[in-house]
């Protein structure tokens, strides 16, 4: 074998556009590409819970059913709560491609409000229970409601505080392209919650009630 | 303050476990000792522990593997010895509880951290030198990838000294590993190791998929790219979609077992079976998971030794992405016997058997890809033919498996035992050996000793014959699987030779160990200053061996499949391209702090030490918010330096 190094010159043949031929993505799709990939791998997390969920939703042991324990009213003010926070994110999200930073806290602090008023009200529909001796651990069909309506609970939490953070990195940094970045990231993630979310409101409480 | 943690904890009356973490401290000790007083501690902190290259995390990865390949093969002639000893009157020298231990950690460790490691670790280090780009999608996610799942392997092995291991299988079935009936730390050291590495392995995963997707050399297109790429691509897409479900699943068993959930328990209304059905939507992906890069590895090695491109490219790659999507469609076949009926074991009986068909295509274009090619029998090619005899069998037997009836009799019995080694250690272990010789060059810039390759080559090919063959009889015979002692005296001449094979089996490591010794010693003989000592087909030997930093001075343009064979053909190459600088990113302490900081989680979660797991867990936030702020993560290497680097390359291959 004799040497080889193998650099062509630019520009030798090319292909159309669309069909990965132009070498490597650009920093921002890169990103925004591997969240999304994360996202579908957490979707792929949720669906082993709700599959759980819809396999042990009869087995109650004797203890209460959904019918007796869910407040339809309650969840749909909880619904409206995250769904307008999404709507909310998103105004926020456009605010701040266009580098209007005024009308992005302005968004934002509705969108943190709404997403802390959806976690209240969880919080509270979960206290109750328990008050009410209807705990995780009270029956197979409580513990596969509480892990997969406390997991996505759990997410709005952690999205919340990301939230918190990314908001200060635009108070510190400003609108800076790893910033804006970041925030595409976040942005995905909340909307992304609300898809859980139809998910849990259709299979636990909606089919649990009929 | 402890929580469980007491002195009682330390196996002090068992001499087996008391003496190997004996001797293993001792080795860990004199090896820090000797690092330290050697002055290599800033060396490895830098180029190692620190580094974000996909190249270096990729060989971490494949010596994590081969560590753990020791500790898995340990356990696995300690079984093959007792089953050889403890037949008819004879008690062996394993007592039940250890024994129960042994073949839960050698099944777990195997799959988790030899398995996985090896493949991961090969895909890292091959696939963006494949794809002709600089690294992966996101380098310092890699890092925290690989040490994640080096906290998982030291976790799996600190239960050797300090409490004791699960006793359930490696597939840690509930209701045993719930906690009425596995109340101490086994089967906790089995979750928060496996929960660890898990994460790891997925971060991996998306980390992978995006760099293929996202990250290629111009005029890659799909069509263009290596079949092990495909092949990567499929494994790490089903990494997504199956290791989530894993994740879910010990979610709602250490559910279960820490605040006394009813998952999978016998009372409260839990299903068991559910366990089973969800372990099984991930466990049977995983078998692809870790075969489908090794076929890729297969058509690597078979394009390359025979000297022609491999035959039948696009089949190769609509039967990887067939077996892709199968994959998730016959889980239940791992238990025909939970009674689901007739009609649904038939389907997955069917759909196990279709699955067949797209790896039959890929043996058939191996075996085309080989004909009337000018085969030069390097260790490679031998691992490879061995891989295809030997694969054939196994994928027989799983056919016969996979009829629901044949199953009702085998199921459980030693004949599944050999059928499933038949095609792990022929499949994927053969290929890691295969990837293993194949890519040591490009990695290290030397070439690996070849007799002493053969030879190991040769020693596990026929120790595999001698220890699972007898397997497949005593299946038949009615042995069942995990038996720590052995009724039936009749048994004992198979079990004599199964033990044997576990012998030759171990020379063949002998052997390996061996030529990486003798490689090491006698490497100034052995360099590789072309970069490509095999005359290679793919894009990974158009650099340096080992490849510097930034893997390619100018990124390479692609016109065809096996891309550097058509530009080695029509000598297309520019005499000096205009250098350029090159941003590269930063080292990052990041992965190894996240790492240690899990290590001490999970530890904590074991013994419920709820303090420190409260510490932990805020250290592991606070560590991430710490890099979430961060910008700026890389560096320039200016375009003189590069044309420096790349000028001296250039020379040392003219003398060459």
């Amino acid at each position: 074998m004799t040497t080889t190094t193998i650099i062509a010159e630019p520009g030798h043949g090319r292909l159309a556009h669309g069909r990965g031929a132009d070498g490597p993505a650009p920093t921002r799709t890169v990103v925004a590409y591997g969240f999304w990939i994360f996202l579908l791998s957490d979707f792929v997390m949720f669906s082993g819970l709700f599959a759980t969920y819809a396999v042990l939703s009869g087995h109650t042991a004797g203890g209460p059913t959904g019918r007796e324990l869910f407040n339809l009213q309650n969840v749909f003010i909880e619904t409206a709560c995250l769904l307008f926070s999404s709507y909310t994110a998103g105004l926020g999200a456009l605010s701040a491609e266009r580098a209007e930073v005024g009308r992005f806290y302005i968004f934002s602090l509705f969108t943190f409000v709404l997403g802390a008023a959806f976690l209240f009200i969880e919080i509270s529909e979960f206290a109750g229970m328990v008050a009410k001796g209807a705990g995780p651990s009270r029956s197979a069909f409580l513990s596969a409601f509480f892990t997969l309506v406390g997991m996505h609970g759990a997410h709005v939490t952690s999205g919340l505080l990301w939230f918190v953070y990314m908001i200060a990195q635009v108070a510190a940094k400003g609108l800076r392209p790893h910033v804006l970045r970041r925030l595409l990231c976040f942005s995905l993630f909340w909307h992304a919650l609300d898809i859980i979310w139809v998910g849990v409101l259709t299979l636990v409480y909606l089919m649990g009630v009929v | 303050m402890l929580g469980r943690l007491t002195w009682d904890a330390i196996p002090f009356d068992q001499p087996i476990p008391l003496v190997t973490s004996a001797v293993v401290l001792i080795i860990i000790f004199s090896v820090l000792v000797l690092i330290t007083v050697k002055g290599w501690v800033p060396y490895l902190w830098r180029e190692w522990i620190t580094s974000v290259d996909h190249k270096r995390i990729g060989v971490m990865y494949v010596l994590l593997g081969l560590v753990m390949l020791l500790r898995g093969f340990a356990d696995a002639i300690m079984m093959r010895s007792q089953q050889a000893l403890a037949i008819g009157d004879s008690q062996g020298y394993l007592p039940p509880d250890h024994y129960d231990q042994i073949f839960s950690a050698h099944g777990s460790i195997m799959i988790f951290f030899v398995a996985m490691p090896f493949v991961i670790g090969m895909m890292n280090f091959v696939v963006p030198l494949q794809l002709g780009v600089r690294d992966v999608a996101f380098p310092v996610l890699n890092s925290v990838s690989f040490w994640l799942t080096a906290s998982g392997a030291l976790l799996i092995n600190v239960s050797l000294f300090i409490g004791n291991f699960a006793r359930t299988g490696w597939m840690n079935y509930p209701p045993l590993s719930e906690l009425a009936f596995s109340p101490d730390v086994g089967v906790d050291y089995y979750l928060w190791s496996l929960q660890i590495s898990g994460v790891g392995t997925l971060m991996a995963g998306i980390n992978m998929v995006t760099t293929i997707l996202k990250l290629r050399a111009p005029g890659m297109i799909y069509f263009r790219m290596p079949v092990f790429c495909w092949t990567a691509l499929a494994s790490n897409m089903l990494i997504i979609a199956a290791f989530p479900v894993l994740t879910a699943t010990f979610v709602m068993l250490l559910l279960d077992r820490y605040v006394g959930m009813h998952f999978f328990t016998n009372d409260g209304g839990g299903s068991a079976m559910m366990y089973v059905n969800l372990f099984w939507v991930w466990g049977h992906p995983e078998v692809y998971i870790l075969v489908l890069p090794a076929f890729g590895i297969y058509s690597e090695v078979a394009a390359t030794f025979s000297g022609k491109p491999l035959f039948g490219y696009r089949s190769m790659v609509l039967a990887t992405l067939g077996i892709c999507v199968l994959s998730f469609m016959v889980w239940l076949h791992h238990f025909f016997t939970m009674g689901a009926g007739a009609d649904v074991n038939a389907f997955f009986g069917i759909m196990s058997m279709i699955i067949a068909v797209p790896t039959g295509v890929k043996v058939f274009n191996w075996l085309f890809t080989m004909f009337h090619g000018r085969v030069v029998f390097k260790p490679p090619i031998l691992w490879m033919i061995g891989f295809m005899v030997t694969f054939v069998i196994g994928g027989m037997t799983g056919v016969l498996l996979a009829v629901p009836p044949v199953d009702f009799i085998v199921h459980n019995s030693t004949f599944l035992v050999a059928h499933f080694h038949n095609v792990i250690i022929g499949g994927v272990v053969f290929a890691i050996m295969a990837g293993y010789n194949y890519w040591f060059p490009k990695a290290f810039g030397f070439t690996l000793h070849e007799g002493l390759g053969k030879a190991s080559f040769w020693c596990w090919f026929v120790g595999f014959y001698l220890a699972f063959m007898p397997l497949y009889m005593l299946g038949l015979m009615g042995m069942t699987r995990r038996l720590q002692h052995i009724p039936d005296p009749s048994w004992r001449p198979l079990l004599l030779v199964a033990e044997l094979g576990a012998v030759v089996i171990f020379i063949g490591i002998l052997c390996q160990i061996a030529q990486l010794v003798v490689s090491i010693r006698t490497r100034e003989s052995r360099r590789d200053l072309t970069g490509d000592p095999w005359d290679g087909r793919t894009l990974e030997w158009a650099t340096a061996s080992p490849p510097p930093a930034y893997n390619f001075a100018v990124l390479p343009e692609v016109e065809t499949i096996d891309a550097f064979w058509e530009m080695k053909q029509t000598g297309r190459r520019a005499a000096e391209p205009p250098y350029q600088d090159i941003e590269m990113p930063r080292n990052d302490p990041i992965g190894f702090i996240t790492a240690f900081f899990a290590v001490v989680l999970g530890f904590a979660a074991i013994w419920h030490i709820w303090w420190i797991v409260i510490l932990g867990f805020i250290a592991i936030v606070i560590t991430a918010l710490v890099f979430g702020w961060s910008e700026n993560r890389e560096q320039e290497i200016s375009a003189e330096e590069v044309a420096l680097m790349e000028r001296a390359r250039l020379d040392a291959g003219r003398t060459a």
